[in-house]
């Protein structure tokens, strides 16, 4: 049952198809951490790193005197209509928490994958961490492009290359447990 | 006046819901450790059993360290038993203040406290009626922080059913889970109220959560089964725990109502109790 994690280092090239939905990885290299504000701003002004083979970590960390103290994922859906021009630019791996929609999930297609990191992990993930370099300091600490390099993150594959999307099964899953579900339809709520 | 037992009752409490603060952040309750600990184990869902490894991981790391568990660090929820010879002043609300904003700097915990319109940022983790603080008579002098983080707390709900639907609570618990989806980062706590008025029945949903987690009753365990059976599983990856455990508070309600409220909370359910020393 636990089979050795897939090891992989950016930039990431074609070794992502190899990958499917569920996979375990370890990734190491270069990340870049980008929220709804840094989306905005590389849209409107091109992507200040090179993009081949980059990966987007969705993520506003805590960061005191040059180090990443606490960097755990935040939700990746927010980013669900920011992230199409990072793909068609080369980008090859998101990394995030909760999954994301159709639109992304098509947008990888034979080309990237989503990676889920556990939310709530910010120590962990800060002890995988050291810390490169900022761009967009201006936009403040959570939503600056931090460049931070991983030492094998563990990561799972959220949705692949091929579009298998694990967080899709899983919602399609609940919804029917729920349709069988013998309690009594419920009256109140939104 | 001010006398001099008021200072020091007011410095002795900004200290006590500082260090309460800390700790609440960075290590969670035995009784939450044992739970998530049973779970990791008993979970057979390979991707799942992935993310307990790294919860369990995150721990370690995070008390080893002294770092926070997590970046969001929450707002602040405050809970305050104080005993007869205690006058209830507006010092005390002030001095729970002051422990707030020495822990934003010292911990450091990320300001989250914006005014909600202008969501312009305070900084310091306090604002009007932040920290929310409640107040109960005891022996013991004593304070409570529970921060409480957005993702969980966005995915909760209330409800006033039918007084005839009694047998639907369980199914509105279920439901908000199943909109929840892997937003709460689960395996999630969930505190459910029931009972009581439109506004209590939610505080008593956060205050069940303050309940020790690691026994539930027969009512608590057949919901909680309930919303395992979804499957949403660990940060909605599928698996067998969605739900770690549910806790029910109750309080009496009108004869036409059945308020309901279920406040969600991710797998890290912290909270600490710290004596205030006089």
């Amino acid at each position: 049952m636990s089979t050795r994690p897939v090891q992989l280092h950016t930039p990431l090239g074609d070794e992502v198809l190899a990958l499917h939905a569920g996979d375990h990885v370890e990734l190491s290299g270069i990340v870049y951490t980008a929220r709804d504000e840094a989306h905005l701003r590389m849209q409107e002004r091109g992507i200040p790193f090179d993009p081949k083979g980059a990966v987007i970590y969705h993520c506003g960390p805590v960061i005191q005197d040059n180090r990443v103290i606490a960097a755990g994922p935040t939700t990746s859906a927010r980013m669900n209509e920011l992230s199409g021009f990072l793909i068609d630019n080369g980008v090859r791996g998101l990394i995030g928490k909760g999954g994301m929609g159709e639109t992304v999930r098509e947008q990888l297609r034979g080309k990237g994958v989503y990676f889920a990191f556990t939310g709530g992990c910010a120590a962990l993930a800060s002890s995988h961490m050291v810390l490169k370099g900022v761009f967009y300091e201006d936009l403040g600490m959570a939503e600056a492009v931090w460049v931070i390099e991983l030492d094998r993150l563990p990561l799972v594959v959220g949705i692949d290359a091929h579009g298998n999307d694990i967080f899709g099964a899983a919602r399609i899953n609940a919804e029917k447990a729920f349709r069988s579900y013998s309690g009594t339809p419920c009256t109140g709520g939104q | 006046m001010k006398t001099p037992d008021d200072i020091a009752v007011h410095a002795s409490l900004a200290d006590a819901t500082f260090r309460a603060y800390r700790e609440a952040v960075i290590r969670l309750p035995p009784d939450v450790l044992k739970v998530i600990r049973r779970a990791a184990e008993a979970e057979t869902s390979p991707a799942a059993r992935g993310e307990f490894e790294n919860i369990l991981k995150n721990i370690e790391v995070a008390d080893k360290l002294g770092v926070p568990l997590c970046q969001d660090t929450g707002i602040p929820v405050v809970y305050l038993t104080i005993p007869p010879d205690v006058p209830l002043t507006q010092s005390l609300y002030d001095a729970v203040a002051t422990g707030v904003r020495r822990a934003t700097k010292e911990v450091p915990l990320r300001p989250n406290v914006v005014d909600p319109l202008s969501r312009h940022n305070t900084k310091d983790n306090t604002a009007a009626g932040i920290p929310a603080i409640h107040v109960r008579p005891g022996d013991t002098f004593t304070v409570t922080v529970l921060p409480k983080g957005a993702g969980a707390e966005n995915s909760s709900r209330t409800a006033m059913l039918l007084p005839s639907h009694v047998y639907g609570i369980e199914g509105f618990v279920v439901e908000t889970m199943l909109h929840a989806e892997g937003k709460p980062c689960p395996p999630v706590f969930l505190g459910v109220g029931i009972g009581g008025t439109f506004d209590l029945a939610a505080a008593l949903a956060k205050e069940a959560l303050l309940l020790p987690v690691d026994s539930m009753t027969e009512f608590e365990e057949q919901i909680c089964t309930s919303v395992n059976k979804l499957g949403i599983g660990p940060m909605g990856l599928g698996g067998d725990f969605t739900a770690l455990a549910v806790k029910v508070k109750t309080a009496g309600c009108h004869t036409a109502s059945l308020p309901v409220a279920v406040n969600v909370q991710c797998w890290a359910n912290r909270h600490a109790t710290v004596e205030v020393k006089r």
